[in-house]
């Protein structure tokens, strides 16, 4: 067992992902069919052998709730082990609830914790890592905090809005700023840390001294003269889902050869609650090329490129091209349909074509009837 | 607490010898079926959802695995207060010494005490190796308006196939007058399913009485329904409508697959009302791929299929690779298929693997093939 509480957090206001999150906190949002974002997170902390979890949820945590549950599905151990899920419960302004808000209001409880370290990471940052290879790492290092973080070549494009980090020669994090998107090699900040409890509850102290607004990223910033601060490179795949492009990117980035052998990994499985589907059945009539299906689903119309969540329909006659299809959604017979997103529950019928060719796909809001 | 206490006693303990290779390392109630699930599901989750809270399971032959996957009771939704699945297997006692299961009845009469115990008012005797959905609550209702000491569930069956079963005859009433086991010329078409509702009580009695008969195989069927009949007990025939199937042989094991995948079978396993319970392993979603072809198959998560899958059940964890056709046949988990390999008419026991081009089964096979070891050249 790892010495280390689990904090997953939530993600500072510039993320969001248009439709979707209007109706679950962005960690339950769904991905890759069976998936939610917050199931990475907490796989990378169970796998790691984390077994005490404070999960941090900014709104309506309905979802989250009935996802998470007991936590047993996550491996977490029903005695030893502990999952929380904490919120500020001051919802007055959007702009006030920010994580050391969070924090704060559940002081006591990180506290009263007695593990030595503490591990913050959010849910829009999809990868596995090991954070027992991250903790050893950082106490080898003689670093106060460390920051999780990736180089990539791609920051024209993605990670926009996210932060990045400049190291002086000796591997120390001198500078945090924004990535605007002006360059194309940039080292990315996952906005996961670890450090000692006590540093980290001393961090939200002072940060919501100096300002209500304060983010734990601000007084980390603020900070980097006052600690060492150093980083851990991430090997591993890493997606970032900011806006609604980089969360259709990233599902058509695993739908692919390629991307379903990034999620199979034995020795690292990503654990999720599952719900008693049947398997998917499949119809006379239907063809099916590169996609991402869950179980419980009833096929026969054509898809390609797409992915597609829990218990959907697709009649006959029905062609689903570069769409995601969230679960329960039924697209009806000899509709056309493609480059868009489909949120839960959502029937698609009387159409002939729905057919977005714009860079950013369409959205078909939850429940809705076309 | 229910008003009335009816334990559900699930006969899991044979070998089903006839499924070969499929059961040398377990029971037949453990034995994959449809995809994702094990026979054993189907009778435990229709307990689940006849809110039926006390299960016991009778296990015996190579039970090390099924004991372990039933006690996991809240997979069926039977881990609250007061409910629970109980595994029993043969076991050493203060009055007896240790003595094996010696038939049907027998296995109930040696967990008289764990009846008692439960407080038993009524006794639901299953068998763990059909597949079908039924409502045992709807069984007892009729078994109690019919004022019966006991209720046998019946399947019409045509009469050609009549002289399989064993044969209930029975008045105009449907009330039971005789019972046949396989008889040759068989007066009426009600198989018995084996499935028994009795009032505990008296049954306690015809259970200790049978254990006593050295002459008795100690068998439902063959010893304790028919002395019911001679002393002229009520026994009321219980006429179920719907899908069953006993899965003993490897043809019909098949069959019960394929089943699946015919719309007016009567055996939707997707259906919320009635959903069959299983253990879920923790997959990844399927994938279809670049240049695969899938049609009329049932497909269950992680699997990866690449080559072209027909008129077929695949269960989890599956790679059928570009080039390879599976054909009217059943897959079992983590099976690996390389590329053009052909598969037809055959069940492909869980984890083998079958070489790149190596050919198994036949279009026009009387019989169904069971590949239980992986052959990698053909």
């Amino acid at each position: 067992m790892l010495d280390a509480l689990g904090i997953v957090n939530i993600e500072d206001n510039d993320v969001k992902v248009y439709g979707l999150q209007d109706y679950r906190p962005l960690s339950a949002i769904s991905i890759f069919g069976r998936y939610r974002l917050i199931d990475f997170t907490l796989s990378n902390y169970t796998n790691s052998e984390i077994s005490e979890i404070h999960v941090y949820c900014k709104e309506k945590p309905r979802s989250l709730v009935e996802h998470l549950g007991t936590g047993l599905h996550y491996n977490i151990n029903s005695k030893k082990g502990k999952l929380k899920i904490l919120f500020g419960e001051d919802y007055s302004s959007k702009l006030y609830n920010t994580d050391i808000e969070n924090f704060i209001r559940n002081m006591v409880y990180i506290e009263e914790c007695d593990k030595e370290y503490v591990v913050l990471a959010p849910t829009y940052m999809v990868y596995r890592t090991n954070f027992k290879d991250v903790l050893n790492s950082h106490i080898e290092s003689g670093n106060d905090i460390s920051v999780l973080y990736k180089s990539v070549d791609s920051a024209k494009d993605e990670f926009i809005g996210c932060d990045c980090l400049t190291f002086n020669k000796d591997k120390r994090i001198i500078g945090i700023e924004k990535n605007r998107g002006r360059y194309k090699s940039r080292i990315i900040s996952l906005e996961a840390y670890v450090m000692k409890r006590e540093l980290f509850i001393q961090l939200v102290k002072d940060a919501a001294k100096v300002s209500s607004l304060y983010w734990f990223k601000d007084i980390l910033n603020d900070s980097l003269d006052k600690y060492k601060v150093g980083g851990y490179s991430v090997k591993n795949n890493v997606s970032c889902i900011n806006n609604i492009k980089a969360y259709y990117d990233t599902n058509m980035k695993y739908c692919s050869k390629a991307g379903v052998g990034l999620l199979r990994n034995d020795s690292w499985p990503i654990h999720t609650m599952t719900n008693d589907s049947a398997p998917t059945v499949y119809g006379e009539n239907s063809k099916i090329k590169n996609c991402i299906i869950a179980n419980g689903c009833k096929i026969d119309g054509t898809v390609e490129n797409c992915v597609v969540g829990r218990n959907v329909t697709i009649k006959k006659g029905a062609v689903v091209k570069d769409c995601v299809l969230l679960h329960n959604v039924t697209v009806n017979e000899d509709v056309t349909i493609e480059r868009i997103i489909v949120d839960k529950g959502a029937i698609i019928s009387n159409v002939k074509e729905l057919i977005c060719k714009e860079e950013i796909p369409a959205y078909v809001k939850r429940r809705d009837r076309i | 607490m229910k008003d009335n206490k009816m334990v559900a006693m699930i006969l899991a303990g044979g070998r089903g010898s006839r499924l070969f290779e499929l059961t040398k390392k377990v029971a037949k109630p453990a034995v994959y079926f449809g995809g994702k699930y094990r026979i054993i599901d189907f009778p435990l989750s229709n307990c689940a959802n006849s809110d039926i809270d006390i299960v016991g399971v009778l296990t015996q032959y190579e039970s090390v695995l099924l004991n372990s996957y039933v006690a996991r009771d809240q997979r069926w939704g039977l881990d609250a207060k007061d409910s629970g699945v109980f595994v029993l297997p043969p076991r050493e006692t203060d009055e007896s010494g240790f003595e094996k299961y010696r038939g049907t009845a027998d296995a109930i009469t040696q967990n008289i005490d764990f009846l008692d115990q439960m407080e038993a008012e009524y006794v639901l005797i299953l068998s763990g190796d059909h597949i079908y959905k039924m409502d045992y609550s709807a069984m007892l209702e009729y078994h109690k308006q019919k004022e019966a000491d006991a209720t046998i569930a019946v399947l019409e069956v045509s009469m050609k196939e009549a002289s399989r079963f064993g044969i209930m005859n029975t008045d105009k009433d449907d009330l039971i007058i005789e019972f046949e086991e396989k008889p040759k010329n068989p007066k009426s078409n009600l198989a018995s399913m084996g499935i028994y509702i009795f009032n505990y009580k008296a049954l306690r009695k015809y259970l200790i009485n049978d254990m006593k008969n050295e002459n008795s195989s100690h068998d439902f069927g063959n010893d304790i329904i028919p002395t019911y009949i001679n002393d002229n007990k009520k026994l009321a025939a219980y006429r179920f409508k719907g899908y069953w199937k006993d899965v003993g042989t490897i043809d019909s094991l098949w069959e019960g697959n394929m089943d699946i995948l015919k719309a007016d079978s009567g055996l939707d396993l997707n259906d919320p009302k009635w959903k069959i319970y299983t253990e879920d392993v923790n997959s990844i979603p399927q994938y279809i791929g670049e240049e695969a072809k899938v049609s009329n198959s049932y497909i269950n998560q992680g699997s990866i299929i690449e080559g072209s899958v027909e008129h077929s059940v695949i269960f989890s964890d599956t790679l059928i690779e570009k080039g390879a056709k599976v054909i009217d046949s059943v897959i079992m988990p983590g099976v690996k298929i390389k590329s053009n390999a052909v598969i037809n008419r055959c069940i492909v026991a869980s984890d083998v693997e079958i070489g790149e081009g190596v050919i198994v089964g036949n279009s026009k096979s009387e019989h169904i093939e069971l590949v239980a070891k992986s052959i990698l050249e053909g």
